[in-house]
């Protein structure tokens, strides 16, 4: 008997397995289902781009972002008075922005489907919002009507560690009725859109209205005690980028609020 | 029971196994850098900007001269496990099994031009002793958290974290976290050092599955006269006095950057950091085009 024949006929089996698995009571609302736990207040670390996110750079400097010819115009055509003069302060500080500029978040939940992502730095809130049970929205989708804003439309979702055969073949060890053991971990998903065209650096740096953002929000508890998070963010942008812009600022955990240090937009700091 | 039998019994076992406990993703292949960070670009000679640096960490970094690269007992020192962030190159990721039951051993990150090979071992094998040789390559263990992979290095020999600019001893542990998310995979690295850094120096970067490993291998490296002075007195490493590196205030001419920042320290890289900068900073004048520094890699 040939082997590949075989496989083919082992993996057909384990669809019932599968699907058996699938005859689970509905998943607990987003909130009381959640693999990780990133309520708290986190510190930004800024090891990274110093030059760019400390400080306010000089007008024309926009190195290390990939803008295209109309990203460079509009960067170049920066003015912070014309900005406070239209009332547009918070330029700097909109979702595709707002995890880099150095400051504090706190992290809560709003209710059982609505993180709800707080900053000091330009006292800005976020609002992460999973689909409501029976909605039938998923990540990704956002309603066409919804007003442009700094922090656009954010649709989340938790990814799970998948129940993928293991690389690492190991012996089952464990007997038939013991309880499952699930793969501990996972990650938030986030998609925004709807944004209000703004600034990638303070420098007038340009992202548009059309700016689309992904981000994996990843938590990392060390045995010291130590809590990291990492949001890997994706921004696509065709009209001023010429490639997609990829960053992944770093938070860490503190143990309360008293470092929280609310200060309102600024155009030129 | 043979061979055809024994293949249907394990595919049983996993479809069995509700969960693997060892759930894990695959890294095989080569990821090549796309995150747009600074983690080893910097054109200034000195540039601490956010390095949670001691005050030995600072002195080192202040006291180095890279023509010391020249000497020739330094000439093949290659970078420390650190680089596999800071560098510029993919990173290429081998699956290296047991040669008997063919069980996940190693994953093995190759090495390029002058960055050792990390073999990360996934079989549980305990760090040795803190009196065990040092490699450049260190030693690193590994371990899945969910879909995560976290691996350990120690025991590296003393290396350069920000190409020529800051280093770390060979008492740094470096732990770096790997989150794959589709075709992107993002490390998170932590590097302690309880010489050279006062606090952890954290760094992030991106990489994307790619299907061209262009890369720049791994060769053995041959000693060679470079500076004739240095041969001539062995005995001498180029280095600069304390406060005699003639490069120290480029960064403050040329950003307006306070040379107390450009030094580094830990509280340099908090964002409270920014109300000492406040009253002593004023952005430079425009630069045109893509003036002011080098593209990150």
């Amino acid at each position: 008997m040939k082997i590949a024949p075989v496989l083919a006929l082992s993996l057909l089996l384990i669809a019932p397995v599968e699907a058996q698995r699938g005859n689970q009571p509905p998943p607990p609302a987003p909130r009381a289902g959640a693999p990780i736990d990133l309520t708290g207040y986190w510190v930004s670390i800024v090891t990274a781009d110093w030059r760019w996110r400390m400080v306010t750079p000089a007008k024309g400097d926009y190195q290390g972002v990939q803008l295209n010819a109309e990203g460079r115009k509009a960067a170049d055509a920066w003015d912070p008075a014309k900005d406070e003069a239209a009332g547009e302060q918070c330029k700097s500080y909109g979702a595709p922005a707002l995890m880099s500029v150095p400051g504090r978040i706190h992290i809560t939940w709003q209710d059982d489907t609505t993180f709800k992502v707080d900053t000091d730095a330009g006292t800005q809130t976020r609002l992460l919002r999973f689909p409501s049970t029976g909605s039938g929205q998923v990540a990704g989708q956002t309603p066409a009507d919804a007003p442009h804003t700094w922090q656009g439309v954010s649709q989340a979702r938790w990814l799970s560690p998948r129940p993928a055969v293991p690389l690492q073949l190991r012996p089952v060890e464990r007997t038939a009725d013991a309880p499952p053991i699930r793969p501990t971990g996972g990650s938030l998903e986030v998609v925004t859109k709807n944004l209000r065209a703004g600034y990638l650096r303070k420098n007038g740096v340009p992202y548009s209205e059309n700016a689309v953002l992904t981000e994996h929000w990843d938590l990392y508890k060390r045995p010291n005690g130590e809590q990291w998070l990492t949001i890997t963010t994706q921004i696509e942008d065709p009209k001023y980028l010429s490639n997609v812009r990829l960053v992944a600022p770093v938070f860490k955990k503190e143990p309360n609020g008293s470092k929280w240090d609310p200060t309102p937009c600024s155009s030129r700091w | 029971m043979g061979r055809t039998g024994r293949i249907v019994s394990i595919v049983f076992a996993i479809a069995a196994t509700p969960v693997a406990a060892s759930a894990q993703v695959d890294l095989t292949g080569t990821w090549q850098r796309v995150g747009q960070h600074d983690n080893g670009a910097a054109r200034e000679p000195v540039d601490l900007l956010g390095m949670p640096l001691s005050a030995d960490g600072r002195a080192k970094a202040l006291s180095y001269d890279i023509a010391s690269l020249s000497a020739t007992e330094r000439q093949c020192q290659m970078y420390p496990p650190i680089y596999a962030i800071v560098g510029p190159f993919p990173l290429q990721f081998v699956m290296v099994p047991d040669p008997v039951t063919q069980k996940l051993l190693a994953w093995k990150i190759l090495g390029w031009g002058d960055r050792d090979e990390t073999m990360i071992w996934m079989d549980g094998r305990p760090h040795p002793s803190s009196l065990a040789p040092h490699s450049h390559g260190g030693f690193t263990t590994g371990q899945w958290e969910g879909d995560t992979l976290t691996t350990v290095t120690t025991h590296a020999k003393l290396g350069d974290i920000k190409r020529h600019r800051g280093f770390s001893s060979d008492r740094a542990t470096f732990t770096m976290r790997l989150n794959r998310h589709g075709d992107l995979l993002t490390a998170t690295g932590i590097l302690e050092d309880p010489v050279y850094l006062a606090e952890p120096y954290v760094l992030t970067e991106i990489y994307r599955l790619t299907s061209n490993p262009n890369n720049f291998p791994l060769t053995a490296c041959e000693p060679i006269e470079e500076l004739p002075r240095l041969h001539e007195n062995p005995a001498f490493v180029p280095h600069y006095r304390p406060g005699k590196h003639p490069a120290m205030n480029e960064m403050t001419e040329r950003y307006n950057i306070p040379l107390e920042a450009v030094v580094g320290g830990p509280e340099t890289m908090y964002p409270e950091y920014r109300k000492k900068l406040k009253d002593k900073y004023v952005p430079p004048p425009p630069v045109t085009g893509r003036g002011g520094g080098p593209p990150p890699q």
